[in-house]
């Protein structure tokens, strides 16, 4: 396997860097090269986040994402801004309740499903992000269900391990959808 | 014949570098008597200052530090914490510890950190040869202050021990003198408990020392002892700014302690 | 060896305390804020001490306090927060004791960014206070040398009786990868010809120092440390070379940027460019024959680094001008691209 960049936009509050660490923790579960890169700073108090994690056979170079083989976004501003940087045959999840997906490109695939709406429909507050992972793991072959389960409980802390269902829940809603 | 008056074990017998008429080495003298008559010379670091007193660490025979402007009671934090069986103390002048050290002062109280804070104050700056001091007084005349400190353009002078007597960790806030035998013995007795105090972990103990300076005062020894009595007293009264017996902290078996 | 995942920052944070640091007083400053609080959390259950010192003067001078005793002692800060600590530094050197202090660079000058930097070299390789002297200088590209250099710069630091410096950026210390800890064993170091640990009326008094009025005694002790740091200059550098045996061109980096440069360095062999990467790990003493050794084949070096260009210098002094130094940089906080560097190799050396 070649290095899978991936950048994950969004809201801060949204769970992008939650979701990040998920997919960093899946690499660690899976023997892989990995890196996981916050944006930092005053984004933690609700503005713009975003989040790079790279996933590879062999050391990963640059840690920072710029041409992403896989984008999740999970508002406009972050989808119109990278959707354009995705590499040619890049992959996009995007959540379709809050993003309007207008994009002209035919090189890289779209994948919109309205996370937000099926996890309030789910009773899954928050749980927008870990539905478009569920998306991502049936779209792609970069985790299978038992590492992303592992991902899941590694990163959601002791204090909160009554969340894991939900979690689980929110990642076979993904799978579904 | 026996011997009824010696020289502190904890005070080295080298002449010192400070001029004569100075008190600095009465209050060496004194704080030294302390240590030996607590027997702590061996369990005790001490921290010198930038200013006059800048080579104590010559002088006593415990273990020294010297520490940049201002910062021994930051440098006293670091040893004190990771050897709190140690008995720590610093030595510092009125431009060290109520200038450029303001903050590391005020914080080492404001954290009750359970050591001594020796302070010098003969209003003026002596190693550098007689400048205006933070306790320089309205009206006095130094290098920088030619024309007398002019509050209004110079500001106020600091009054340490009732400042620092603010402070929730602060268990011991006193001033004394040094210009005659009863107020000598009087700072040897705060000396002694501001040790006391560290001995039983009550918290910061802070002793202020009103002294002289002939040289930078330009006057002669006597002189300045008068100066002392008559212009510094006044404005800096001697006595016991703050005294919390039970020390600063609730003990842990003691589930009603708290800020007194 | 288990794997674990962990920021730069925290990673530096637990490998000091494996490695014996028995104390760490500290400053908040983004972006290295994680270190101390990993410090408050863990420190006391190592049976060491944390304390949140009211600037980073105090906490330097905390650091020479406990250091000044033989303790093992950290403070951690950055770039702006760094520049208050050097008073303490040149003390620290001047009074011979060990200590470690961490850099996690952002953007300046003045209150400058928050985002990664690397304009803190020549302050950490020439000028961290005033006077004679140097630290070690680790320069880490990941978070698992964050946690190998931490380690050595402490046994360095008491084996010298010097301060260290780990010299990282924003983008090291935020960063999450996997980290593994080796089993450390602290070489115990004899501080007791030395220490102001209380003499307990067995020895002379100790006193920990940096003031001499006599000229001749202060040269004698400078003239002492230098001949400690000619050893360190022969025996300490440390580099990587990658794919250096055969290159035309040499980039030269350190860090994060050394990172996106073997990227790009990649790209260009891909392209059939003669491109290598020297990285000093090392960047004071800077790694002189590492260099030369790497710069053999090559007709061009070109400096990759997030500041104005600060190691130009010290490559072209370590290779005696004897080829071009070329220069490519991002500052402020701005991040190289692989591309962009491809871009520079292209235009610079190997063009096809």
């Amino acid at each position: 396997m070649a290095t899978t960049e991936i950048l994950l936009a969004g809201f801060g509050g949204q769970g992008i860097l939650f979701a990040g660490k998920i997919l960093a923790y899946c690499g660690l579960t899976d023997g892989k090269e990995l890196s996981w890169l916050p944006s930092y700073g005053p984004e933690m108090r609700g503005g713009t986040c975003n989040c790079s994690v790279c996933i590879s056979d062999k050391p990963i170079g640059s840690p920072l994402v710029l041409t992403p083989d896989i984008l999740i976004a999970m508002n406009q501003p972050s989808f119109d801004k990278f959707v354009k940087e995705v590499r040619p045959g890049g992959k996009v999840f995007y959540d379709s309740t809050l993003i309007e997906a207008d994009c002209d490109r035919t090189d890289i695939e779209l994948f919109g499903i309205p996370s937000q709406q099926l996890a309030d429909d789910n009773a899954l507050r928050g749980g927008s992000n870990i539905i478009l992972l569920g998306k991502l793991i049936k779209e792609t072959e970069l985790f299978s269900v038992e590492t992303m389960k592992k991902g899941i409980e590694k990163v959601v802390p002791p204090s909160k391990a009554a969340l894991i269902p939900n979690n689980f829940k929110a990642i076979e809603i993904g799978m579904s959808n | 014949m026996a011997v009824v008056f010696e020289r502190p074990k904890s005070l080295i017998d080298i002449p010192t570098h400070y001029c004569p008429g100075c008190t600095h080495g009465i209050v060496h003298r004194i704080l030294c008597e302390v240590i030996d008559e607590m027997g702590i010379e061996g369990d005790t670091i001490g921290v010198c200052p930038v200013g006059c007193s800048v080579m104590a660490y010559d002088y006593f025979n415990c273990d020294m530090i010297e520490a940049a402007h201002g910062r021994a009671p930051a440098v006293a934090t670091g040893v004190k914490r990771t050897n709190p069986d140690k008995f720590v103390f610093t030595y510092q002048g009125d431009g060290d510890l109520a200038a450029i050290g303001t903050a590391e002062t005020v914080h080492v109280a404001a954290r009750g950190e359970n050591i001594v804070v020796i302070f010098i104050n003969n209003t003026i700056y002596g190693m550098t040869g007689g400048q205006m001091a933070p306790t320089t007084l309205p009206g006095q005349v130094t290098q920088t202050t030619p024309f007398g400190r002019d509050p209004e353009l110079a500001g106020y002078p600091v009054r340490v021990s009732e400042m620092v007597s603010t402070l929730s960790g602060c268990a011991l806030a006193q001033r004394v003198a040094v210009d005659s035998v009863p107020h000598i013995r009087e700072a040897k007795k705060a000396i002694r408990k501001a040790f006391e105090n560290q001995k039983a972990g009550k918290g910061l103990s802070l002793v202020e020392v009103l002294s002289t300076c002939p040289t930078n005062w330009g006057l002669t020894p006597i002189e300045a002892i008068k100066r002392l009595q008559d212009e510094m007293i006044p404005y800096y009264p001697l006595g016991v700014y703050k005294d919390v017996d039970e020390g600063v902290f609730p003990k842990h078996s003691d589930s009603e302690g708290g800020e007194k | 060896m288990e794997r674990n995942l962990m920021k730069g920052n925290e990673a530096l944070a637990e490998a000091a305390i494996r490695a014996g640091c028995k104390c760490f007083f500290g400053y908040p400053i983004t972006p290295q804020t994680e270190l101390a609080a990993y410090m408050a959390k863990r420190m006391h259950k190592a049976g060491g001490v944390f304390l949140q010192a009211e600037s980073e003067i105090a906490a330097v001078n905390m650091v020479l306090g406990a250091a000044s005793t033989g303790v093992r002692a950290m403070t951690s800060s950055s770039s702006p927060g760094v520049s208050l600590k050097s008073e303490g530094v040149s003390y620290i050197a001047g009074s011979d004791l060990p200590a470690v202090i961490i850099n996690v660079q952002r953007g300046g000058p003045g209150l400058g960014g928050i985002q990664p930097s690397q304009a803190d070299y020549w302050q950490a390789t020439k000028a961290l206070g005033h006077g004679d002297f140097q630290l070690i200088v680790y320069a880490p590209a990941s978070v698992q040398e964050m946690v190998d250099f931490v380690v050595k710069a402490f046994d360095r630091a008491d084996k010298y009786r010097m301060p260290a410096m780990i010299l990282a950026d924003g983008l090291l210390g935020q960063m999450m990868e996997p980290v593994s800890f080796p089993e450390i064993n602290a070489d115990a170091y004899d501080k007791s010809s030395w220490a102001a640990d209380g003499h307990k009326f067995k020895r002379e008094h100790h006193i920990i120092n940096s003031l001499y009025l006599k000229p001749d005694e202060l040269e004698n002790s400078i003239v002492e440390r230098y001949k400690r740091y000619d050893i360190i200059k022969e025996t300490e550098t440390d580099a990587e070379l990658y794919l250096t045996e055969d290159c035309d061109i040499l980039l030269c980096a350190f860090g994060a940027t050394a990172r996106v440069v073997k990227s790009a360095v990649n790209d260009a062999r891909a392209l059939g460019i003669k491109a290598g990467l020297f990285r000093p790990k090392t960047l004071w003493p800077f790694p002189v024959k590492e260099i030369n050794e790497a710069a053999k084949t090559a007709k061009t070096l070109l400096s990759v680094e997030m500041s104005m260009g600060q190691m130009v210098d010290d490559i072209r002094l370590a290779i005696n001008c004897s080829r071009p130094v070329e220069f490519y940089g991002r500052t402020g906080g701005v991040i190289p691209t692989p591309a962009e560097v491809l871009e520079q190799i292209k235009r610079i050396g190997g063009t096809l």
